[in-house]
């Protein structure tokens, strides 16, 4: 486990190229997109729950921050440079605040959870209720139910005219989840995503040795919102509207069970998960014998009750078992790189 | 004085209302440690279950207060045996499953009965007190809770059933020594949680329009009265949703309904970050 950029990574840099290459040519590139930007969103909870164990029911509420800040930002200042940023830092800030209130009080799992998904609730009753002319920031009235449409969507830095959208927004999406996915991997190798790691694993022991737990995962949180934020801000490109329905719980199911089926613990996963469920619910979309929430919930039980590691970690250890050199030396190497986070996607 | 007694029968209703929602889930969840997300489909099956038999022609009442709980428990029963009780312990996974669950109920209700809004007459006429109008509805609402809480301290605190029941969701290990099968207990427990969400859809179902989806609206504020409850089951209970239904009431009396939600959810907060264990973990401890 070198920290320095290793051949895994330029596998993975080389595959990730590939696939963004060769992709378009099987899904139409507007449909690829919100796969794009979905496992950008799942890797977001990925990092946070899967390496930091912080399960976090409320990922839609940065979600839905994040949209409404861009659009909001997008229609006062007219240009979407500084709404994107906007949309990266408000959700992030948010996070901060949030989770220095509750990592300071020290609550944990079930806890959590259950804060979370109410700071969603709360976010999605009050941007329900907010039709009505005297709920405006600025000149973007927040349209209630219905939501904000008509924002000014992405353009090239400095040329608020020259609009980025179809096919260059797809490859836009594609590079930036490259970006992350690479960010998220120099992250987990600092010595602060081993200390993550290290609170997933035993929080008291982390903190005996004179960590700040507190700190470190609020800041933790932040960036996994801030990730989000930057999924939400290209996702407010694609569909050129936001509404409160970003808030959802339904929206915050569907992340979770993207990293439950992806696998959680690797990087890989998330994003496979994400890309994979939103393109089933596409095509399924696309039938009307059977409803879609039917079978999106039978494929999460099945999951829980047979394959609770998710995909990824289970592929690889199939391979592992497989294919390994079963020496003691080998199996040290396994065990470490399962820590790690397995896949070497 | 006609004003007040209308807003203290509000905030009787309120009261009520959570606390009959969340009794369900203070079961299973409180009792036997599952997440169970798919409370609220349990409650909307309820209120299906219950309309389905009003239009068959059989008295409103005993398709509430009878049908909707037995049919409900009977789901329970299967999703237990099925699925459930492979996850006893595992709190995160009990959670997912759950929630797989109440997608699943939620398709399978919208391809039976269809995505629309189903509703019956409520049984019971208003009446007026002065210039105001009262649901009475909301006096039966606040006496089914009042009875269901009191059954359940009788069931848990007096019979041998129900000692049983808590002794095996302490130490279930020592119960299986002492000859009783904690599988059972356990499966007998989720049937009567379940029963119980099923029994609160049905009475609610008269006042809302039924959706699928319905479900939804009821699961947050379930598990927060529960949650905010802590470790005793009744007192628990009675003291988070006194202080949620009054919280909500009052504010939805003195701003707007949207404010006395966001009210009771923000309440839920500062009360989870004040007291993570919940109230009955600081107050009124050991008690049933």
């Amino acid at each position: 486990m070198s920290r320095t950029a290793g051949k895994g990574d330029v596998a993975a840099l080389i595959f990730g190229v590939a696939l963004m290459l060769i992709m378009p040519m099987l899904i139409s590139t507007y449909t690829l997109t919100v796969l794009v930007i979905y496992g950008m969103l799942g890797l977001s909870l990925g990092l946070i729950w899967g390496f930091g164990g912080i399960l976090c029911f409320g990922q839609a509420a940065f979600f839905g921050l994040g949209a409404y800040t861009y659009a909001v930002a997008a229609i006062n200042i007219g240009e979407s440079t500084l709404p994107m940023l906007l949309s990266i830092l408000v959700p992030a800030l948010f996070a901060a605040l949030l989770g220095a209130m509750m990592f300071c009080g020290r609550l944990t799992d079930v806890y959590l959870g259950v804060i979370t998904l109410v700071v969603t609730l709360i976010l999605f009753k009050f941007t329900n209720s907010t039709a009505g002319p005297q709920y405006k920031i600025g000149e973007a009235r927040l349209g209630g139910f219905n939501g904000i449409p008509g924002f000014h969507t992405l353009n090239v830095p400095g040329q608020p005219n020259a609009y980025i959208w179809g096919e260059p927004l797809y490859y836009v999406c594609a590079v930036a989840l490259l970006v992350v996915f690479f960010f998220v991997t120099w992250l987990l190798r600092t010595p602060f995503g081993r200390i993550a790691v290290g609170i997933r694993e035993n929080e008291t022991r982390v903190s005996l040795m004179g960590y700040d737990v507190r700190a470190r995962k609020t800041a933790l949180f932040a960036i996994g919102a801030g990730i989000a934020g930057l999924a939400v801000g290209l996702f407010a490109n694609w569909a050129e509207i936001v509404t409160p329905g970003l808030f959802s719980l339904g929206q915050s199911a569907e992340i979770i069970i993207w990293c439950i089926v992806g696998g959680l613990g690797t990087r890989f996963g998330p994003i496979l998960g994400a890309a994979g469920l939103a393109y089933l619910k596409f095509m399924l979309g696309q039938q009307t014998m059977v409803d879609n929430t039917l079978i999106t919930g039978i494929i999460l039980v099945m999951f829980v009750l047979f394959l609770p590691k998710g995909i990824v970690p289970a592929v690889t250890s199939l391979w592992t078992v497989s294919f390994a050199k079963r020496t003691p030396k080998g199996r040290r190497h396994r065990s470490s790189a399962r820590r790690r986070g397995g896949a070497h996607g | 004085m006609d004003l007040s007694f209308v807003i203290l029968v509000e905030i009787l209703y309120g009261i009520a209302s959570l606390a009959l929602i969340s009794a369900g889930l203070a079961v299973v969840f409180g009792m036997m440690k599952v997440i169970n997300l798919a409370h609220g489909e349990f409650m909307m099956m309820g209120g299906y279950a219950t309309i389905t038999a009003v239009n068959l022609g059989v008295n409103v009442f005993v398709a509430m207060l009878i049908v909707a709980p037995l049919v409900v428990g009977l789901i329970g029963l299967v999703v237990e045996r099925l699925v459930i009780r492979h996850l006893y312990g595992r709190l995160v996974d009990t959670m997912l499953a759950t929630w797989g669950l109440s997608l699943f109920f939620v398709g399978s209700v919208t391809m039976i009965f269809g995505n629309t809004t189903t509703s019956i007459t409520t049984p019971i006429k208003g009446f007026s007190v002065g210039n105001y109008q009262i649901n009475g509805y909301n006096f039966f609402i606040i006496f089914i809770t009042i009875c269901l809480l009191a059954g359940i301290y009788v069931l848990l605190k007096t019979t041998r059933a129900g000692l049983i029941a808590r002794g095996t969701m302490q130490r279930s290990d020592i119960a299986a020594a002492l000859g009783y099968s904690p599988d059972r207990i356990y499966m007998a427990t989720f049937f009567f949680g379940s029963a119980l969400s099923g029994l609160a859809g049905a009475v609610l179902a008269p006042l809302v329009g039924l959706v699928p989806t319905s479900g939804g609206i009821y699961i947050a504020k379930a598990f927060i009265t529960v949650i905010a409850g802590g470790p005793s089951l009744i007192a628990g209970l009675i003291s988070s949703a006194g202080l949620f239904g009054l919280v909500n009431q009052v504010f939805t009396f003195a701003i707007s309904p949207v404010i006395g939600e966001v009210a009771l959810l923000v309440a839920a907060v500062i009360l989870l970050r004040l007291l993570p264990q919940g109230v009955t973990a600081r107050f009124f401890k050991g008690k049933m």
